[in-house]
């Protein structure tokens, strides 16, 4: 299932915060969304998943979603939304039981995904006895329970330390490998746009617009370190940004 | 920093971060009431407290024991429990169901928060006559009163919680598609419970407060009943023998909700 943005413009009241963006998600692959801060990347993905409805323009799915898919456009959150009051299997049991899944059936989903995120050890911990990765990882794990058509992923490692982040990365290029998966990446981290995007798209300062769209074709699971092209990639990416960051960066909040 | 030549003398960096962190000393307070009961029964006997200022604590536990052994303990305290259980838990469960929609609807919560203010600071034990006319003077203007009075702090205690229910965890169960009862079950009543429970420790106490108020009017038995006529005639002993256990069952009520609360917040901690 593909997702096509049609000319998408949206604003809270005066404030015009996206511009006039089309974009194509194709299936299979990683679009991730780079930008300065305040250039309305959340605001952008909370549009494709139906959480917010924008002002102008259609957000549309081509074909249907797979066989077994429970939630099309399921969400990766930057402060993982898992509650503290379910263990970690309660808070993936808690996403298929609106679905009437329950007992062996979930009990099998379940223990899949746990395995696929190395957390199998864990079931009956409560979110507080878990470090941020961790935690960052159940949310993956009750993403891929529903089998998402499209992952939304939210700054998913913006609220981890740097090795965490090193190591979930490299988490989540093996579990694209293992199974490819469709998903729309927000971050403002360039190195994890290099290393996990097929297609980066750089927005501009508010109000939103596209600059560039930057295709990279070397498959995930060979960008390692220190590799010359993503590095160059990684560059030129900045060399866009640089301006409008700045310039983001001394604007006034409330205008 | 680098003064050339003498060094002065190395000093120890001092410690100033200290206090601010309350820990838990469970035997001080067993300490305070056993202090406070010795200097009173040592006061009296002395005579260094007029016996008409308080009485002898020997004594409140003597008219205690005939109140055990003539049987009326439990005749005066069968009433009244069962008086503050019915009317707390009719105040309570409306206060929370009450406080739930208002802190899901805003018409619900636009209509009710004026007249939660307005009822709130009304003394609940004014309205007795008018609860009697309303309910009549048998149990159920009881019930009502304090019903009342648990009703107005449970609501507000319910719909504030509500309201810091973790919208992030809200926008995550709708983005799973989650239904709404769904939401309201899994996710804004766990997430209100801590609120939930620290309004009830305040509204419980309360429910105390007017089972006395509730047995100035035709209440035969009970510990308000007891208390009130003990003091018209001026036998304190009696009278702090019926304080006594109300403060026991404060005591008893404030304990029964800590423990629930260790339970079911767990995972707070």
């Amino acid at each position: 299932m593909d997702i096509r943005l049609d000319a998408i413009s949206h604003s809270y009241g005066d404030t015009e915060v996206l511009r006039d963006i089309s974009l194509d998600i194709p299936t299979g692959r990683v679009v991730c969304l780079v930008g300065p801060s305040g250039c309305g990347k959340s605001t952008l993905l909370r549009l494709i998943g139906g959480l917010e409805r924008a002002t102008k323009g259609h957000i549309l799915q081509l074909g249907t979603p797979p066989e077994g898919c429970l939630n099309p456009l399921t969400y990766v959150f930057q402060d993982f939304a898992l509650l503290p009051w379910r263990s970690v299997w309660g808070n993936i049991s808690l996403v298929l039981e609106d679905h009437g899944i329950k007992g062996a059936h979930a009990n099998a989903i379940i223990a899949d995904v746990l395995a696929r995120t190395r957390l199998s050890d864990f079931s009956h911990a409560l979110p507080r006895q878990l470090s941020g990765g961790m935690k960052q990882r159940v949310a993956i794990a009750r993403a891929l329970a529903v089998k998402p058509a499209v992952m939304l992923m939210d700054e998913p490692l913006s609220a981890l330390d740097s090795q965490t982040r090193e190591l979930l990365m490299d988490d989540l290029v093996s579990l694209w490998t293992r199974q490819p998966f469709t998903a729309v990446y927000v971050t403002h981290n360039l190195a994890e746009a290099v290393r996990l995007g097929h297609r980066i798209v750089v927005l501009s300062r508010r109000p939103g617009e596209i600059r560039d769209i930057v295709e990279i074709d070397r498959p995930l699971e060979g960008r390692g370190h220190g590799d010359r092209a993503l590095e160059d990639t990684q560059r030129h990416l900045w060399d866009l940004m640089r301006d409008e960051a700045r310039a983001a960066d001394e604007e006034l909040l409330d205008v | 920093m680098s003064d050339i030549g003498a060094k002065p003398e190395p000093i120890e960096v001092r410690f100033r971060g200290g206090g601010f962190a309350p820990k838990p000393h469970r035997w001080i307070g067993v300490i305070v009431f056993v202090v406070l009961i010795i200097v009173a029964e040592w006061g009296t006997r002395s005579g260094w407290i007029s016996p008409l200022t308080l009485p002898r604590p020997s004594d409140v536990l003597a008219t205690f024991g005939e109140l055990w052994e003539s049987g009326l303990l439990l005749k005066h305290l069968v009433p009244s429990l069962s008086r503050l259980a019915i009317g707390a838990a009719i105040g309570a469960s409306f206060g929370i169901g009450v406080g739930i929609l208002m802190g899901l609807f805003s018409y619900v919560r636009a209509g009710s928060v004026p007249l939660v203010a307005a009822i709130f600071p009304i003394p609940k034990i004014a309205l007795l006559p008018l609860f009697v006319i309303w309910f009549g003077i048998d149990e159920a203007s009881k019930y009502a009163l304090i019903a009342f009075g648990t009703f107005t702090p449970t609501v507000v205690a319910t719909y504030g919680a509500v309201d810091n229910v973790d919208r992030s965890l809200i926008r995550m169960g709708q983005s799973f598609d989650l239904s709404w009862f769904s939401i309201v079950r899994k996710i804004v009543v766990p997430g209100a419970m801590p609120g939930i429970l620290s309004g009830l420790r305040i509204s419980l106490s309360i429910a105390i407060i007017l089972l006395v108020a509730a047995e100035m009017l035709g209440a035969e038995y009970g510990i308000g009943a007891y208390i009130l006529e003990a003091g018209s005639l001026y036998d304190l002993e009696r009278l702090f023998a019926g304080v006594v256990i109300l403060s026991v069952l404060g005591v008893l009520l404030s304990m029964t909700i800590g423990l629930i609360e260790r339970r079911v917040l767990r995972w707070r901690s």
